[in-house]
């Protein structure tokens, strides 16, 4: 490759408008999903914007650990293809159960580099701090609770309501706060590497908490509640990160999801707030507890 | 830099709305379908795995360790994601005749 062609590929700008041709297509394919005529179409018109998101994303001068970065999205092929493609058709939404929390893992996994790698956010800038620690928390939530969730649908665990009893408000709170307090802590200054970890696993036992309680039939309602978590924790990831193709894909599957589980939850005669009290087993016709949100 | 940081929260709040706005009204039929194809739209996450390794020199073993594991987790997001969510709407595309393997799914078509 010539010195000229290879800088020119590698310069911040080029690599900018590629993530603006992706995101259009995010946005346009996104469109297409919202009808049923339009729907295959808008789908491959967004796979088409990742492939250009990854493709601006390698162009980087010089290139590391290609080796390892080969063998992941190979795996990751691996992994994904034959599952999504030998799935049944009633499976489908645990599948994407599944798919949605290894996308939240993802995020939990890279704040945690991202910490590892500053020498625990020493000399990084506040704000950066505080959407990484976000993205930490709702990315942990979203994996662990997305694992319940397909557990449940798959039969693994029982589909019933678990809860503590009159202990899983108070766990609940415990768990979330404690994960905040973490985060307020390392944002402080802190650079011990027990605090991030203890926010992983607290915002992963919230995680357990938030869906365990949850029956079967609304199950839909509430993969859909944490494939916009996992969307905010992406568009998180993205500001710390200063990428805009992370921040437009994250946010419109954090907006979009909000507005879709809102819908969902309509059409199968509940609300948000009824689904997450819990502890109903899905029998339909619970009280509403004020607006949903 | 500062700057940065306003037209990212700039661009954050824009997609905002902009993701408010695409989704007006769905129908039924095409919620799980259209949660499906969000869920690979997010599977982007990969990214992150993807610059932070290829950027990175000298990360050491375990933060090459977890970016490894987030990449994969990333990749399997948005394959499978992109991959199940066109086999869901296969069901729209031709109508007459149902998926081979569609059994016990009532609700395909519209």
């Amino acid at each position: 490759m010539q010195p000229v062609l290879a800088s020119f590929l590698t310069d911040v700008d080029f690599k900018s408008v590629l993530y603006i041709v992706a995101f259009s297509l995010f946005i346009y394919g996104l469109s297409g999903l919202t009808g049923p005529k339009t729907a295959v179409q808008g789908n491959r018109i967004a796979g088409v914007g990742m492939v250009i998101a990854v493709v601006a994303t390698l162009l980087v001068d010089p290139f590391h650990n290609w080796f390892l970065i080969l063998l992941g999205l190979a795996i990751g092929f691996g992994v994904g293809v034959p599952a999504a493609r030998q799935v049944k058709m009633t499976a489908m939404p645990q599948m994407v159960a599944l798919f949605n929390g290894v996308g939240g893992g993802a995020v939990a996994l890279i704040a945690w580099a991202e910490f590892r790698g500053t020498g625990g956010f020493e000399f990084t800038p506040t704000y950066i701090v505080i959407f990484s620690l976000f993205s930490a928390i709702v990315g942990s939530v979203s994996f662990w609770g997305s694992n319940v969730a397909f557990a449940k649908l798959q039969e693994l665990i029982d589909g019933k309501p678990r809860t503590l009893g009159a202990l899983q408000l108070p766990a609940q709170l415990l768990t979330l706060g404690g994960a905040i307090a973490c985060a307020i802590a390392i944002t402080a200054g802190s650079t011990s590497e027990i605090l991030i970890v203890l926010l992983l696993v607290l915002a992963a036992i919230f995680g357990l908490l938030l869906v365990l309680p949850i029956g079967g039939a609304d199950m839909p309602v509430v993969i859909s509640l944490l494939n916009a978590f996992t969307g905010l924790a992406a568009a998180a990831a993205g500001v710390s990160l200063d990428n805009q193709a992370l921040i437009v894909a994250g946010m419109i599957v954090g907006a979009s999801g909000t507005i879709l589980t809102q819908q969902m939850a309509i059409a199968m005669n509940r609300t948000i707030t009824s689904v997450i009290a819990g502890g109903f087993g899905g029998g339909g016709g619970e009280a509403a507890a004020g607006p949903a949100g | 830099e500062p700057s940065n940081l306003i037209t990212n929260l700039a661009i954050l709040v824009l997609s905002g709305f902009v993701g408010y706005a695409v989704i007006s009204k769905v129908p039924n039929t095409l919620h799980t379908p259209l949660m499906s194809g969000t869920n690979a739209i997010h599977g982007i996450v990969v990214l992150g795995g993807l610059v932070l390794l290829a950027t990175g020199d000298d990360l050491g073993f375990g933060t090459t360790l977890i970016l490894f594991v987030a990449l994969v987790f990333g990749a399997i997001n948005v394959v499978g994601g992109f991959v199940v969510t066109d086999r869901m709407l296969e069901m729209f595309k031709s109508k007459p005749t149902p998926p081979k393997d569609a059994e016990g799914d009532a609700k395909g078509g519209k």
